[in-house]
C-alpha cells in the first residue's frame, strides 16, 4: 500500500516535471523542470532495486547533462524574443501523434500478458553488474568508452571558435 | 510483487511521449534536444522494468541501461556544440529559421 502510494507520487512528480519542460515558455525554466523530472526517474531506479542506476542518473542526468543544458541556455541567451511563439505551427498534429503513440503503448503495456518472474534479483546485484560488464558485455563496454572520446573531440571540434 | 508491471509501462509510455511531443513542436533547439532526453529516460525506466520483473537474475536489463545513459551524455555533448555552432553562424537557435538544408 505505502510502496504503491510512493510509487504514484514519484509518478506524478515525473510526469509534472516533463510536462513543464514542455510547456513551459523559457527554455531555463524547461531546463529546471528536466531535473526534477530526472530526480523523479532516480526515485524510480529505486523503486526497482537498481540503486547503481539511480546514483549513475543522479550523476550523469542530474549532474552532468542538465549542467550542460542550462550552461548552453546561457550561452545562447536572449535570442527568442518572448512574443514570438514557443511552440511551431505542427503543435496540433504534433499533439496528435504523440497521443494515439500514448493510447497504442498504453494498450500494448496492460493487455499484453507479460511472463513476469517472482524471482529476487542477485543479493549483490551492483558487483555482479560490475563481472557482467567487464566479461560478457566487455566489448560494448570498450566500444561506449570509444565512442565517449570521438563525442568529447568532436563537441570540442564543432564549438570550437575558429 | 506490490506495484504491477504496467504501471511502470504507463509511466515510461506518458514520460516519452512528452518527450515526443516536446521533440516534435519546440521551436528552440535546445528545447528538442530536452524532448530526446526525456524519451531516452523513458526508455531507460521500460528496460529497468522489465530486467526487475521479467529476468531479475539476468542483469541484461541494468547494462543497457547503462549503455544508454552514456550514449545520452555523449548526444547531449555534441547536440549542444552543434547549437552552439549554429547559434555562433545564424545568430538563432529557432529551428524555424534554420532551414539550409530543407526543401
Amino acid at each position: 500500500m505505502i510502496t504503491q502510494i510512493v510509487f504514484l507520487a514519484i509518478a506524478l512528480l515525473t510526469l509534472a516535471g516533463a510536462l513543464g519542460v514542455v510547456i513551459a515558455r523559457s527554455v531555463f525554466v524547461s531546463a529546471l523542470f528536466l531535473i526534477l523530472s530526472f530526480v523523479g526517474v532516480t526515485g524510480i531506479y529505486v523503486l526497482l532495486e537498481a540503486p547503481f542506476l539511480a546514483g549513475v542518473q543522479l550523476l550523469i542526468y542530474v549532474g552532468a547533462v542538465a549542467v550542460l543544458i542550462i550552461f548552453a541556455v546561457m550561452l545562447t541567451r536572449n535570442v527568442m524574443s518572448e512574443e514570438t511563439p514557443f511552440l511551431n505551427r505542427q503543435w496540433g498534429i504534433g499533439g496528435f501523434i504523440a497521443g494515439t503513440l500514448f493510447v497504442l503503448l498504453m494498450l500494448a503495456g496492460f493487455l499484453a500478458n507479460w511472463q513476469v518472474s517472482s524471482a529476487a534479483p542477485p543479493e549483490d546485484a551492483i558487483s555482479e553488474l560490475g563481472k557482467a560488464l567487464l566479461s560478457t558485455y566487455v566489448l560494448p563496454f570498450e566500444v561506449a568508452s570509444v565512442v565517449l572520446l570521438v563525442a568529447l573531440i568532436g563537441a570540442i571540434v564543432i564549438a570550437r571558435e575558429e | 510483487m506490490a506495484i504491477p508491471l504496467s504501471w511502470y509501462l504507463a509511466l515510461a509510455a506518458g514520460l516519452f511521449c512528452i518527450g515526443l511531443f516536446g521533440c516534435l513542436t519546440r521551436r528552440n533547439a535546445i528545447g528538442i534536444l530536452m524532448g530526446v532526453e526525456l524519451m531516452l529516460n523513458a526508455v531507460n525506466i521500460n528496460l529497468v522494468a522489465f530486467w526487475r520483473y521479467i529476468t531479475p537474475q539476468d542483469l541484461a536489463g541494468q547494462v543497457f541501461a547503462v549503455f544508454i545513459i552514456t550514449l545520452a551524455a555523449a548526444e547531449a555533448a555534441v547536440g549542444l556544440a552543434l547549437i552552439i555552432s549554429i547559434y555562433r553562424t545564424y545568430d538563432s537557435v529557432d529551428m524555424e529559421e534554420i532551414n539550409l538544408l530543407k526543401w
